[in-house]
């Protein structure tokens, strides 16, 4: 099959282009370990209320880890639990969340933290909280009429 | 190619209208849902009587998404079929018109049980919300009807093979062939989900579902999806706007390889859609990341494809210098420049693309409203226009009717009023979605956040727009009540480019589908096999029906 010299040239400089774009992600993911959150963890969705660590939602300072403190939230229709939280400048903070019912989102506007709310999953995310400020959090699936009033705030202190 | 129509049957012409009629009923209804949703997302206006801002969203999705493009799709696919390879043998008529009613008949029960609310739970319905089990059925009518309906242009397509052996098929309709393919193997996924899990489990048969490979079956479905919206506006970009435009077809084996090529890599990429999800393996995401971005390739081939005639085209009309070939394109004629316009929002559109199936990036847009703008820029601009590029002639072609030159300027600007009111709905939805406001959600101030009153301007520009593309459907509504049934009677051209003299003759190979179905299964099993035995294996306890709208 016969191909024009200009699209022969068109493609290879796509397609090279193409390539150095997916060594780039790969190599973020891999090397430098910025996978999606992607914790394979599950849960029984009805029992997530006397399930260690959603028994005690909140912020809790951990020893021994690689981060200072982990962040648990239980979202269920439509809040999450806690409502609001402070967290220290500079923290490094392992988001850890669940739902009771069903699919809901967790985005912490402004942020990188994004990641699907599925029952029977845990879903998990380390960041460090690094700007002073009011964050909020807010439902981003769709989870009934209620939705759009589903809300948390984080609040990062000095 | 004896068998060459240069007029449509008529008895395949009525088959076809029949589908448009539902296309457009459907514009009509999705178009005003549409409106509503973002004067209601400006914070201005409230919905009357009780009706909810999801069930609208539902209302939108469903009758634009799913309806809209599937009905048309198969009424085009069908008379692209029919002009090319022959008028229908009754049998596949026959089959036309049973897939008609099928997916008319799902259409209207899905319908009543979205306006009885018994159904907001969007076009893509998450378990565990729980609709009513006639809106599943409703949905799997639509589907199965479409599968009767492809069968019409799989016959027409086997009998043409068998009348002219060792000859490649007709173009265009070898790239319907392939778009029915595609939505044979795409819609399993689908089919799967509605049949084994949702529709037991809305009839109390079963208790509980599970919701990953609910999910997971849905997006096996979810993204060829929009190829085969897709793959139609190709059909008429490759085939039918070279002849518009007094050009011939680049190269008929390139313009194949792509669309296989289309086939292959549209399906295993799934997870790109789920990305954010916490039950499956990162790498066999990354894995189906690569996947999807092999698209890549056949768009960018059908780019230069395009360009190639364009610029050969004007050259041939004596321009000269780099772009000068640009001045001579035919931009008095709706049937070119609408379709263009539909071409040059791919740009932007496809760049948008890459961000949503980038790995790490789609964390940043991942349920945004970006992801709206973009496929507002990608359904709603590059394919819709190029349906309404070939409304005007198609209808007309079939009717015995033709665009009048006051139509034809009035299509132009329909067009380009549709052009400003994308540029302020979807570049407000891209912006916000930046800032992180979400899709799917009603007007909110967030409990009063700071961050949350940052959109509210971009939502007043989403309504703006949205009421300019409302006049614009409006208008494109006329176009089509006037060519359907008032324009002055006459003969309308379906033009089907020729292909360049100096083309190669086409390989005997692209027409060998054991081949080309049996690597989209071997890839779909490669994709697919391992990370679903995990979600089955380590599967969590279902999930009990939820109605919480």
């Amino acid at each position: 099959m016969h191909m024009h010299k200009f699209e022969k040239i068109w493609l290879i400089f796509g397609i090279g282009t193409l390539l150095v774009f997916l060594t780039v992600l790969g190599v973020s993911a891999f090397y430098l370990g910025n996978q999606p959150p992607s914790c394979l963890a599950t849960i029984n969705p009805e029992k997530v209320d006397t399930t260690a660590p959603f028994n005690e939602p909140g912020l809790k300072k951990v020893e021994g880890k690689d981060w200072d403190y982990e962040l648990v939230y239980v979202a269920q229709a439509f809040a999450y639990t806690p409502g609001e939280i402070e967290v220290p400048l500079g923290a490094k903070v392992k988001v850890i969340a669940t739902t009771k019912d069903v699919i809901h989102g967790f985005q912490v506007a402004g942020t990188n933290i994004n990641m699907m709310l599925e029952p029977g999953y845990i879903s998990e995310y380390v960041t460090t909280f690094d700007k002073v400020g009011e964050y909020l959090i807010l439902c981003n699936e769709y989870c009934g009429s209620g939705h759009h009033m589903m809300t948390s705030k984080i609040k990062v202190v000095e | 190619m004896n068998t060459l129509n240069v007029k449509i049957d008529p008895r395949d012409g009525k088959l076809v209208m029949a589908h448009f009629y539902v296309a457009f009923i459907a514009l009509a209804v999705g178009g005003l849902a549409g409106l509503l949703q973002t004067l209601v997302r400006s914070g201005k206006f409230v919905l009357p009587a009780g009706i909810g801002y999801y069930q609208i969203l539902t209302v939108h999705g469903v009758v634009l998404g799913l309806v809209l493009t599937t009905f048309f799709i198969m009424g085009f696919q069908i008379a692209a079929t029919s002009r090319t390879s022959g008028t229908l043998s009754n049998l596949q008529r026959k089959l036309g018109w049973i897939g008609f009613w099928l997916m008319t008949a799902g259409t209207l029960m899905a319908a009543t049980m979205i306006l009885l609310n018994k159904a907001s739970v969007l076009y893509t319905f998450y378990a565990p919300l729980q609709a009513h089990f006639i809106y599943y059925l409703g949905l799997t009518l639509v589907v199965v009807g479409s599968w009767v309906d492809g069968a019409a242009v799989l016959g027409k397509y086997i009998s043409w093979r068998k009348q002219n052996p060792g000859q490649p098929s007709p173009l265009i309709t070898f790239m319907a062939v392939v778009n029915t393919m595609l939505w044979i193997v795409a819609t399993i996924g689908v089919a799967s989900t509605v049949l084994f899990q949702l529709l037991p489990w809305s009839l109390g048969i079963v208790d509980r579902v599970d919701v990953l490979v609910s999910r997971t079956l849905f997006w096996y479905f979810g993204h060829p999806l929009v190829y085969f919206w897709l793959l139609p506006a190709y059909m008429a970009w490759y085939v039918v706007i070279p002849k518009v435009i007094g050009a011939k077809i680049f190269s008929d084996s390139l313009a194949r390889l792509s669309f296989i090529l289309f086939l292959l890599f549209s399906i295993p990429v799934g997870f790109h859609h789920q990305l954010m999800e916490p039950g499956i393996d990162p790498a066999w995401k990354f894995l189906q990341v690569i996947l999807t971005f092999l698209v890549v390739i056949p768009s960018l081939m059908t780019a230069f494809s395009l360009f190639a005639t364009f610029e050969s085209y004007g050259r041939s009309k004596g321009a000269t210098g780099l772009f000068g070939w640009f001045k001579k394109l035919p931009w008095g004629d709706a049937r070119f420049t609408v379709p263009f316009i539909g071409m040059l929002s791919f740009i932007p559109a496809g760049a948008g693309g890459l961000v949503n199936a980038s790995h790490q990036l789609n964390q940043v847009i991942h349920n945004t409203i970006w992801v709206t703008g973009h496929f507002h820029l990608t359904l709603a601009t590059a394919v819709v226009l190029t349906f309404f590029g070939i409304t005007y002639w198609l209808v007309p072609h079939v009717t015995g009717r033709v665009l009048t030159k006051a139509m034809n300027k009035l299509a132009i600007y329909q067009g380009v009023l549709w052009a400003i009111g994308m540029t302020f709905m979807s570049g407000a939805m891209h912006a916000a979605g930046l800032l992180g406001a979400p899709r799917r959600s009603s007007f909110s101030e967030y409990g009063g956040a700071a961050q949350a009153s940052e959109w509210i301007p971009y939502q007043i520009a989403q309504a703006v727009g949205g009421t300019i593309l409302f006049i614009a459907i409006i208008l494109m509504l006329y176009i089509f009540v006037n060519l359907a049934f008032f324009a002055p009677k006459g003969e309308e051209e379906f033009p089907i480019g020729e292909v360049s003299d100096k083309a190669e003759k086409t390989p005997m190979v692209f027409e060998n589908w054991k081949l080309w179905l049996g690597i989209t299964a071997l890839l779909i099993l490669f994709a697919y096999t391992i990370p679903f035995i995990d979600m089955i294996q380590n599967a969590p306890i279902g999930s009990k029906g939820y109605k919480l709208w």
